[in-house]
């Protein structure tokens, strides 16, 4: 291949080629940064919650009249929802995985600290982590007798005798970990406010309400307290995943007929909370790969454009050049080269622009650093994309005939 | 002379059609995917109350000390909202022009006919003040007075949306209704004010929340009934007693402020106050740590908060991206297409067109083609804004709308633009020298 003419040519064009190597540059620098959000979206996506996601309901209700006794009512909710058919198992929780709403405490490992060791999501219930289907990896899942009613606990905060509170705790595998590295957290003892609990049972996972950063997503634990019946309060379904519309609507009628004064202020399958929490980051790599495909056809039809230009204000050139013995693949060739060279500057400028944008995407929006392996990704894509564009004007200039050199235009 | 210019510039145009519809499909394009973005940038991020911003702040103070910062951070943020016990204190000690607590409140409100369901509402519970601090327009009679914060009056003000529903539309000022447990009389009804973000609570409802405002009631009322709250309640240590009551002798924090304050002196002494109401807890022994108070501007405070997702503002910058490539697209485009009418520029200006008259007539072609692609754009971003519903969060789709302040600024976007990426090409064009073109041929 002849790189000097194509070079000298461009030279000649330097207005038009350096227009189309600044195209390929900022395109190559955005879909380097998009395609990098994208799979940062995708990532915190698939965030695991430890739990049985798809064989889990959940119903929240509100009610009109205050019950007289908040854990009668809750017990007995409790007791009709696991009569109703297709029902495997129900908790009264105060959060779900995802669920947004949450409820978190700070926890220390020495009650002298000045500062928290870390914050965690608090979980309220008794068999909720076999509701959720949440692995046990060591110990023992709480048990119905060291359920306390939350006011009982509250009392005693105040009193400071917290001797008689079942003070044990079901915590995850990451928490333990960040409390105490490579030990056994089995026994071990941490402090909420004032009140020392001991860990007797380890989660493979369990993920947080507001599980919004991945690095503390996964510091749950769960205590063995009766909240009853309230606002913040839900009831958590397991069933058959094929059952769970009809379980569904069968508890929530359940529940009405129990207690006819209370409205259903939320129902919905498990999917649907994990969805909700991920709309963000699910609008933003929507949009983001709209912008891309965007991108990369503006482009091209950038190169179609300007290729055929050339095309047409070379008929000359070729027809000479045909004249002289050059092949249709050798003009064919000189389009595709010609592109190629235009391409490659146009990527060297892009990667450099791509870091660019990384960088101050880094200073401002806490993201990582751009993998090095999009930039030879981003080169060949673009080299693609500029290669396919540049074909049906080239095969247009193979088309030309010799003839057109002795025509006078 | 221009008609004739159109005139030529529709001729050119349509003698390469295939160039002529790229263009327009390029700007189109890049126009629309920085009009849908913005639309929706603008939407979440406006200016809620522009005439007042500069004028309200949001103060904050440190009630849980040091031990109820972030855990391994050096920050001393206070807590973003009021135990109740400083909220009162404030509203007590009415330091600024105007001020409120603020708390969400929902409750079922009672229907109005046998055959309707019980409905869930939300509102908020405010103080007086709040209606004239926000400006709150009303349809019909207006906001409690001081008095009736003071005797805990059963009076509410509610949304146009609820008056539809309860009253039908009508004026239902002195008409009673029941929400929750207990029946208030109504005293006024807003006019259609559904400020976004709800910036006046935007730690309950983080800004954007599928609940509407429909009903304000008196604070202390609100506390006297145990209209619980319904937002968000955080605590570094658990309340000593349950309940509601339990949570207002806690140093749990679930209460917004916000105050206004007209002049810089105002604002001056509204942190020293908070400076001082800090000491003097410290000496009363509540706080054991010294004062760490903030008074940040609206504004300033919704950013604190991080009320416009950093999402959109990302979005926004790849949408102008896209509109920069396909701005350098146009130009290598109308570059390519001006340099090949050499010879008829040659033609013209040996003929008498001036230099100028050439550059009038290429950038009036060049506006022509913004102009179909703004056209286009129009239509591509009214297509976008229906499709953010599919992949933004619906309280936030719902804010992104066509206008005519959209349309216009779509437009103008597209031919500016297109004129400003037509700048050069116009001018080499125009210096294209007559001999030599005609010379060559």
């Amino acid at each position: 291949m002849e790189w000097r003419p194509i070079l000298s040519t461009l030279r000649r064009h330097r207005i038009p080629a350096s227009l189309l190597v600044l195209e390929i540059a900022l395109t190559c620098a955005i879909v380097c940064n998009a395609v990098f959000l994208i799979g940062q979206r995708l990532q915190h996506m698939q965030m695991s919650t430890g739990i049985d996601e798809h064989a889990l309901v959940q119903i929240q209700l509100a009610e009109i009249e205050p019950s007289p006794d908040i854990y009668a009512r809750a017990r007995e909710d409790l007791a009709v929802l696991r009569q109703v058919p297709g029902v495997q198992a129900a908790a009264l929780t105060n959060q779900v995985p995802l669920g947004i709403s949450s409820s978190n405490s700070s926890i220390k490992l020495d009650l002298a600290q000045r500062q928290p060791t870390l914050n965690a999501g608090t979980y309220f219930g008794l068999d909720l982590p076999q509701t959720m289907g949440a692995r046990l990896v060591a110990g023992r899942h709480l048990q119905a007798d060291e359920a306390t009613n939350v006011d009982v606990v509250l009392k005693a905060l105040a009193t400071g005798d917290a001797k008689q509170l079942p003070a044990v705790t079901v915590i995850t595998q990451a928490m333990a970990q960040r409390l105490w590295p490579g030990q056994n957290p089995l026994g071990r003892t941490f402090y909420i406010g004032p009140v020392g609990v001991r860990v007797v049972g380890v989660l493979a996972d369990l993920a947080r309400a507001n599980a919004y950063n991945d690095a503390t997503a996964h510091y749950s634990m769960v205590l063995p307290v009766f909240m009853g019946v309230g606002q913040n309060q839900s009831y958590l379904i397991r069933t058959r995943p094929q059952d769970r519309q009809a379980v569904l609507k069968a508890a929530v009628a359940a529940l009405k007929k129990a207690d006819p004064q209370r409205v259903v202020t939320r129902q919905r399958t498990y999917d649907e909370v994990r969805s909700k929490f991920f709309e963000n980051d699910r609008a933003m790599a929507g949009i983001l790969v709209g912008v891309i495909i965007a991108l990369l056809t503006v482009t091209a039809l950038g190169i179609v454009g300007l290729a055929s230009f050339w095309v047409a204000q070379r008929r000359r050139m070729i027809g000479v050049r045909r004249a002289l013995g050059a092949t249709r693949r050798n003009i064919l060739n000189y389009f595709q080269a010609e592109n190629f060279v235009l391409a490659t500057f146009g990527i060297a400028l892009g990667m450099l622009l791509a870091y660019a944008i990384n960088l101050f995407l880094m200073l401002h929006y806490e993201l990582p650093r751009l993998p090095a392996i999009y930039f030879p990704v981003g080169a060949v894509v673009l080299w693609v994309i500029g290669q396919l564009a540049v074909l049906g004007p080239a095969l247009r200039a193979a088309a030309v005939p010799p003839v057109v050199a002795t025509r006078s235009v | 002379m221009f008609g004739y210019y159109l005139d030529l510039a529709l001729r050119s145009l349509k003698r390469n059609k295939a160039l002529t519809a790229l263009m327009v499909l390029t700007v189109g394009f890049g126009v629309a995917a920085s009009m849908t973005t913005w639309s929706v940038f603008r939407a979440v991020s406006g200016d809620p109350i522009p005439q007042k911003s500069a004028r309200l702040f949001v103060p904050q103070i440190d009630n849980w000390g040091p031990t109820g910062h972030e855990p391994g951070s050096n920050s001393t943020e206070p807590p973003s909202a009021m135990s109740y016990t400083d909220a009162v204190a404030l509203m007590r000690a009415h330091r600024a022009k105007y001020q409120s607590a603020m708390y969400q409140i929902a409750d079922s409100v009672a229907p109005k006919a046998a055959n309707q369901s019980l409905t869930l509402i939300a509102g908020e519970a405010v103080g007086s003040e709040f209606f004239p601090m926000l400006d709150v327009p009303f349809a019909y009679g207006g906001g409690w007075s001081g008095a009736e914060d003071a005797n805990r009056a059963q009076v509410a003000v509610i949304s146009s949306q609820l008056n539809g529903m309860l009253f039908g539309g009508a004026d239902s000022v002195g008409r009673m209704l029941t929400f929750g447990h207990h029946d208030y009389r109504v005293v006024g009804v807003t006019d259609d004010w559904h400020p976004h973000p709800v910036f006046y609570d935007v730690v309950n409802t983080g800004g954007f929340t599928p609940l509407a405002a429909d009903i304000f009631l008196p604070f202390d009322t609100a506390i006297a009934n145990d209209a619980n709250i319904n937002g968000s309640t955080n605590c570094n240590q658990p309340p000593a007693e349950s309940g509601f009551k339990g949570l207002q002798k806690s140093e749990c924090v679930w209460i917004s402020f916000m105050v206004q304050l007209d002049d810089a002196a105002a604002v001056r002494d509204y942190h020293q106050f908070l400076v001082n109401y800090s000491l003097e807890q410290q000496r009363a022994g509540r706080f054991n740590w010294p004062p760490e108070v903030r008074l940040r501007g609206l504004m300033a405070w919704l950013a604190e908060r991080h009320v416009v997702p950093s999402d959109t503002k990302v979005s926004l910058y790849v949408a102008v991206g896209l509109l920069l490539v396909c701005l350098v697209n146009v130009m290598g485009l109308l570059l390519a297409k001006f340099m090949r009418r050499s010879g008829e520029i040659g033609v013209r200006r040996a003929l008498g067109a001036s230099r100028g008259e050439i550059y009038l007539q290429f950038l009036v072609e060049a506006g022509m083609v913004g102009l179909a692609g703004g056209v286009l754009g129009l239509a591509l971003t009214w297509l976008g804004i229906a499709g953010v519903g599919w992949v933004m969060p619906p309280e936030i789709a719902a804010l992104a709308h066509m206008d005519v302040s959209l349309l216009a600024t779509t437009l103008i976007v597209a031919i500016v633009a297109t004129m400003l990426a037509g700048l050069y090409p116009t001018l080499r064009a125009s210096a294209v020298q007559p001999a030599w073109q005609l010379k060559s041929n």
